[in-house]
C-alpha cells in the first residue's frame, strides 16, 4: 500500500484569510441579491413567465451534478480498488459535501417563498422527481458525511468500505434524478428524453472531476507541494475519457433528436439559429468545454499546467451546456397547437429573449463561494491533503 | 350553430342551465332532501333528468366538493370570435389580475390564441386557460403537493405551501401558469394570491361553490357569443355532455393523454 | 417594533420566584425560581396579555372591536387557538371546497377590520395590534385581502351579485332578493 500522509494546516495564515474574505465577498453579494429577489419578487429578476428557470438555475444544476461527479475519485479508490486514488478519497468526500451544499442553497435561494423552506421539507409529494431528488440530496449529505468520517478516522477504517459502495449507487441514483428533472418534462421539445438520466451522469463525472482537478492543483500550490506525477497522469487520462464520452452523448441526443421530423425545428434552433444558444453550445459546450480540453488533455508532453487548464475550460463548458439545456430549452417557444401559427398576448409562438440581471449571477456565484468556503475553512482546520512521503509530515500529530 | 339544442340554454344565464334550468321548481325542495340524507329516495322520486350530482352545482357551504361531479368546458371555435377578448378582461377583473401592463411578468390565467393553420391557412381564434387535465403534469410534478387536484377535477395550487420553485411551469403543455413577480394589494377577498407562488385559472371556484359559473364563461354569454359552455362532465343529462356526444370535440395536445376538462369544438 | 414584548412579560412570574429565593435561600428556592422561569417562558404566548395587563408597565396593544359581539369562539379560545382554527379552515376550504363561514378567514375582517382604515392592518388594525405586540408575523397578508372590500358599492358588485344572485337560486326560487 502507498504510504502517505495529509499535511497538516496548509498554507500562510494571510493566505487563508484572504481567500475567505474573497469567498465571503461573493457570499455577501449573493445574499444582497436574495434580499433584493425576496423583497420585490422576481420582477427585479431577468426571469419571467417564459423562462421560468434561470441563470441561479443554471450555475446550481451544474454545482448539483458536479457534487457526485466529484466524489468518483474517492468511489474509484474505494469501490474498484485502485490505490493511487485512495489517498484523495476525503478531498474528493468534501467536495462533493461543499459542491451540494452550495448548489442546493442556490436553488432555495430562488424559490418564490424561500421563508417555506421548511414546508419542502415536511410536506413531500413522493410521485415529483423534486420531491424525490431532495430525499435523494438529504442522504447523499448523510452517507457522504458518514463516508468521510470513516475515510479520515482510522479506528473506523472498516466501514469506509460498505459505506463507499452506498455513496457510489447513491450518487448513480441522484443524478439519474436530477437528470430525469429535465426528462420527465414532456410537453417540452428540448426535454422529455430518457437520454437526459444517463447524460447527466457522464457529464457529472466529466464536471465533477475537473472540479476535483483544480481544487487539489490549488492546494498543492497553496502549501507548495505538487500532485504526484503519476496519479496524476491517470486522472488527466480519466477526464480525457469522460470529456470525450460527455460529448458522444451530446451528439447521440442531438442526432437522434434530429431524426424526429417534430424536433427538427428545435435542433435547428439550437444548431443554427439559436443566437446566444447556438453560441453556447458550439462555442461553450462543444468547443470550450469538449474539444478544447481534449486537445490539452490528449497532446503529447507534461501535464501539469495543462491539466488545470483543461479542467477549468471543462467547467466554463458545463456552464454553457446547462445553459443550452436550462435556458436554450425554454427559449424555444412551447408547441401547443402543432401544425398551427399561432400568437397571443402570452408570447406563444415566439423565441423568448432572455436577458440575465447581475443579482441572478450573484446568486449563482454564490454558490460556487459557499462550496469554496467550506472547503477553504474544511481544509485549513483538517487534514485533506496527501503526502506522498511518510517521513517529516504530520510532524505535529 | 346550426344545431337546435336548445338556444335559450346557453343564451341564458349558465348557472340556471346547469343547475336545472326549466327544471328549476324542485330546486326549492333540494337542500332539504339533502339535508334529511333521504337523498337517494328523494332522487328517484323526481322527475326523470334530475340527479342528485347536480346538486353539487349548488352544494351547501359545509359539503365537500364532489367526485361524482367533473367540471368541464366545451369551447366552441367557430363562435369564438377574433379580436374579443371579453373572457380575459372578464377573468382579469374577477380575479383581480389587473391589466396586463408587462405581458412577460404579468399573470394570465386566460388568453386568447390566434392560430392559422400552417397547410391550408385556415385561421381561428380561441381561449386558452388551464385544462384542468385528470392527469395532470403540474400535479405530478410539484414537490410539496401544493398542485393538487380536486374531487371534483379542478386543478388548483394550494398557495399555502407553495413554495415558489416554477417546476410546474417548466411542466405545463399549455403554459397555462403565471409565477407572481410583484406583492400584489388589490386581491379579491374570495381569491387570495401573492408574490412568489404560482397560480393558475381556478374555473372560479368560488363561485362554482356557491353555484356560480366562471366569469369568462358568462362573460362570452353577456357578449352574444356563447362559445364557452361549462357544465358537468360527468352526468349525463347536462347541456355540456349532450352536447359533447353530439359534435367533435378534441383535447389540445391529446397526444399526451392528459385527460383535459377542458375541449375544442372546430378546431 | 415588537421585540420589546416577551422581555416585557418576563417580569412578573421571576417576582414570586425572587420572594422565594429571599425567604430561604435554599436549594428548593433556586428550583423554585428555574420552574417558575421555565413557566413563564412555556405560557408566553398564552398569557402574556393576562401578565402585561397586570403588570401595567407594558405599553398594552390597543385592541379596538369594531363590532362589539360575540366571537365565534369564548375570548380565551380564540385568543389561544386561532391560528388553529385558521388552518384547520383553509386546508377544508383549499382542498375540499368547504366553505363555512364560521372560521373562515374573510368573516374575521369583516367583523374586526377598524371602521376608521376599514382594515385589519395598519394601525390601530385589530391583528397587526396584537401581533406586533407579540412578535409574530403571520404571513396570512401576504395573499389574503386585510380590507373589507367594499364589495357591495366597488369594482367587485357585478361578480359579488352574480353569486349572491346564484347563491339564492341555490337556496330556491321562491325566496326574496337580499
Amino acid at each position: 500500500m502507498a504510504d502517505y500522509t495529509y499535511v497538516d494546516r496548509p498554507g500562510r495564515p494571510a493566505a487563508f484569510w484572504g481567500l475567505l474574505a474573497l469567498g465571503a465577498f461573493f457570499l455577501l453579494a449573493a445574499f444582497a441579491a436574495f434580499l433584493d429577489f425576496e423583497h420585490h419578487g422576481h420582477i427585479v429578476s431577468g426571469m419571467d413567465n417564459q423562462i421560468v428557470w434561470g441563470v441561479p438555475h443554471v450555475f446550481a444544476v451544474f454545482l448539483i451534478v458536479a457534487a457526485s461527479g466529484v466524489l468518483n475519485v474517492a468511489s474509484i479508490g474505494t469501490v474498484f480498488g485502485k490505490l493511487p486514488y485512495k489517498p484523495h478519497a476525503p478531498l474528493s468526500g468534501l467536495l462533493a459535501l461543499a459542491l451540494l451544499a452550495g448548489g442546493l442553497a442556490v436553488v432555495a435561494a430562488d424559490l418564490g417563498r424561500p421563508d417555506r423552506l421548511i414546508v419542502a421539507m415536511t410536506h413531500f409529494n413522493f410521485k415529483s422527481i423534486f420531491a424525490i431528488n431532495m430525499l435523494f440530496y438529504s442522504g447523499f449529505f448523510a452517507i457522504v458525511a458518514a463516508y468521510l468520517v470513516t475515510l479520515m478516522e482510522r479506528s473506523l477504517k472498516p466501514y469506509a468500505r460498505p459505506l463507499g459502495f452506498l455513496a457510489f449507487f447513491w450518487r448513480l441514483a441522484l443524478t439519474t434524478a436530477t437528470g430525469s428533472i429535465f426528462g420527465f418534462l414532456v410537453a417540452r421539445s428540448a426535454y422529455g428524453s430518457a437520454i437526459m438520466a444517463p447524460m447527466f451522469i457522464i457529464y457529472s463525472f466529466a464536471y465533477g472531476l475537473a472540479i476535483f482537478l483544480v481544487a487539489q492543483a490549488a492546494m498543492a500550490a497553496w502549501s507548495g507541494g505538487r500532485p504526484d506525477a503519476a496519479t496524476l497522469a491517470r486522472m488527466k487520462n480519466l477526464l480525457a475519457v469522460f470529456v470525450g464520452a460527455a460529448l458522444y452523448f451530446t451528439a447521440v441526443m442531438h442526432l437522434t433528436s434530429l431524426y424526429f421530423a417534430k424536433q427538427a425545428a428545435y435542433e435547428r434552433f439550437i444548431l443554427l439559429d439559436g443566437g446566444v444558444h447556438t453560441l453556447m453550445f458550439w462555442l461553450g459546450q462543444v468547443g470550450v468545454g469538449g474539444v478544447l480540453p481534449l486537445v490539452l488533455l490528449l497532446a503529447p508532453g507534461s501535464c501539469g499546467r495543462r491539466v488545470v487548464v483543461a479542467s477549468l475550460l471543462v467547467v466554463l463548458g458545463g456552464l454553457a451546456q446547462m445553459w443550452v439545456t436550462i435556458i436554450g430549452g425554454q427559449a424555444w417557444p412551447l408547441e401547443i397547437f402543432p401544425g398551427y401559427r399561432v400568437s397571443s398576448s402570452f408570447q406563444d409562438g415566439v423565441i423568448n429573449p432572455y436577458a440575465p440581471t447581475l443579482g441572478e449571477f450573484a446568486l449563482g456565484f454564490g454558490g460556487f463561494a459557499l462550496a469554496f468556503v467550506i472547503t477553504l475553512i474544511a481544509v485549513r482546520v483538517l487534514r485533506f491533503q496527501p503526502q506522498g512521503a511518510a517521513a517529516g509530515a504530520g510532524s505535529e500529530d | 350553430m346550426s344545431e337546435p339544442i336548445e338556444p335559450t340554454r346557453r343564451a341564458g344565464d349558465e348557472a340556471q342551465a346547469e343547475t336545472g334550468g326549466n327544471r328549476a321548481a324542485p330546486l326549492h325542495s333540494r337542500r332539504d332532501f339533502i339535508a334529511a340524507t333521504a337523498a337517494a329516495v328523494a332522487g328517484l322520486g323526481l322527475a326523470p333528468g334530475i340527479r342528485l350530482v347536480e346538486v353539487a352545482a349548488a352544494k351547501p357551504d359545509d359539503e365537500p366538493a364532489s367526485a361524482k361531479v367533473r367540471w368541464g368546458m366545451l369551447i366552441d371555435t367557430t363562435r369564438c370570435q377574433t379580436g374579443c377578448d371579453a373572457c380575459v378582461s372578464a377573468c382579469n377583473k374577477e380575479n383581480h389580475l389587473g391589466e396586463t401592463r408587462n405581458p412577460r411578468t404579468d399573470a394570465q390565467w386566460i388568453r386568447k390564441i390566434d392560430l392559422t393553420e400552417e397547410q391550408t391557412g385556415q385561421s381561428l381564434s380561441l381561449p386558452m386557460l388551464c385544462q384542468h387535465c385528470d392527469n395532470a403534469p403540474c400535479v405530478d410534478v410539484c414537490p410539496t403537493g401544493a398542485s393538487f387536484k380536486r374531487a371534483d377535477g379542478i386543478v388548483l395550487v394550494d398557495r399555502h405551501i407553495c413554495i415558489g420553485c416554477r417546476y410546474c411551469m417548466m411542466a405545463c403543455p399549455y403554459k397555462a401558469r403565471s409565477f407572481v413577480h410583484e406583492p400584489h394589494e388589490d386581491q379579491n377577498p374570495l381569491v387570495p394570491r401573492g408574490q412568489g407562488t404560482v397560480e393558475s385559472c381556478t374555473l372560479c371556484v368560488h363561485r362554482l361553490d356557491r353555484g356560480g359559473t366562471p366569469a369568462c364563461v358568462e362573460a362570452c354569454a353577456g357578449e352574444g357569443h356563447h362559445a364557452m359552455l361549462f357544465g358537468d362532465l360527468n352526468d349525463p343529462q347536462s347541456a355540456i355532455a349532450r352536447r359533447l356526444r353530439e359534435v367533435k370535440s378534441t383535447e389540445v395536445r391529446a397526444d399526451l393523454k392528459l385527460g383535459t376538462a377542458i375541449r375544442y369544438e372546430g378546431l | 417594533m415588537s421585540a420589546a414584548a416577551p422581555a416585557a412579560a418576563l417580569p412578573r412570574p421571576p417576582a414570586a420566584g425572587l420572594r422565594a429565593t429571599q425567604a430561604g435561600a435554599s436549594r428548593r428556592g433556586m428550583l423554585r425560581l428555574l420552574l417558575s422561569l421555565a413557566a413563564a417562558l412555556l405560557c408566553l404566548p398564552g398569557s402574556l396579555t393576562a401578565h402585561a395587563a397586570e403588570s401595567g408597565r407594558t405599553p398594552l396593544p390597543a385592541i379596538e372591536i369594531a363590532n362589539p359581539g360575540q366571537c365565534v369562539e369564548p375570548k380565551d379560545v380564540i385568543r389561544r387557538d386561532h391560528m388553529k382554527f385558521l388552518r384547520h379552515q383553509r386546508d377544508l376550504t383549499m382542498h375540499e371546497g368547504i366553505r363555512t363561514k364560521k372560521y373562515s378567514l374573510n368573516e374575521c375582517v369583516s367583523c374586526h377590520a377598524s371602521k376608521k382604515t376599514g382594515s385589519v392592518l395598519g394601525e390601530g388594525g385589530f391583528c397587526q395590534n396584537c401581533h406586533d405586540y407579540a412578535a409574530v408575523r403571520p404571513d396570512c397578508w401576504d395573499c389574503h385581502q386585510p380590507r373589507v372590500q367594499p364589495a357591495a358599492k366597488g369594482r367587485a358588485d357585478a361578480a359579488t351579485a352574480d353569486l349572491l344572485q346564484a347563491m339564492q337560486r341555490g337556496r330556491g326560487g321562491a325566496e326574496t332578493k337580499p
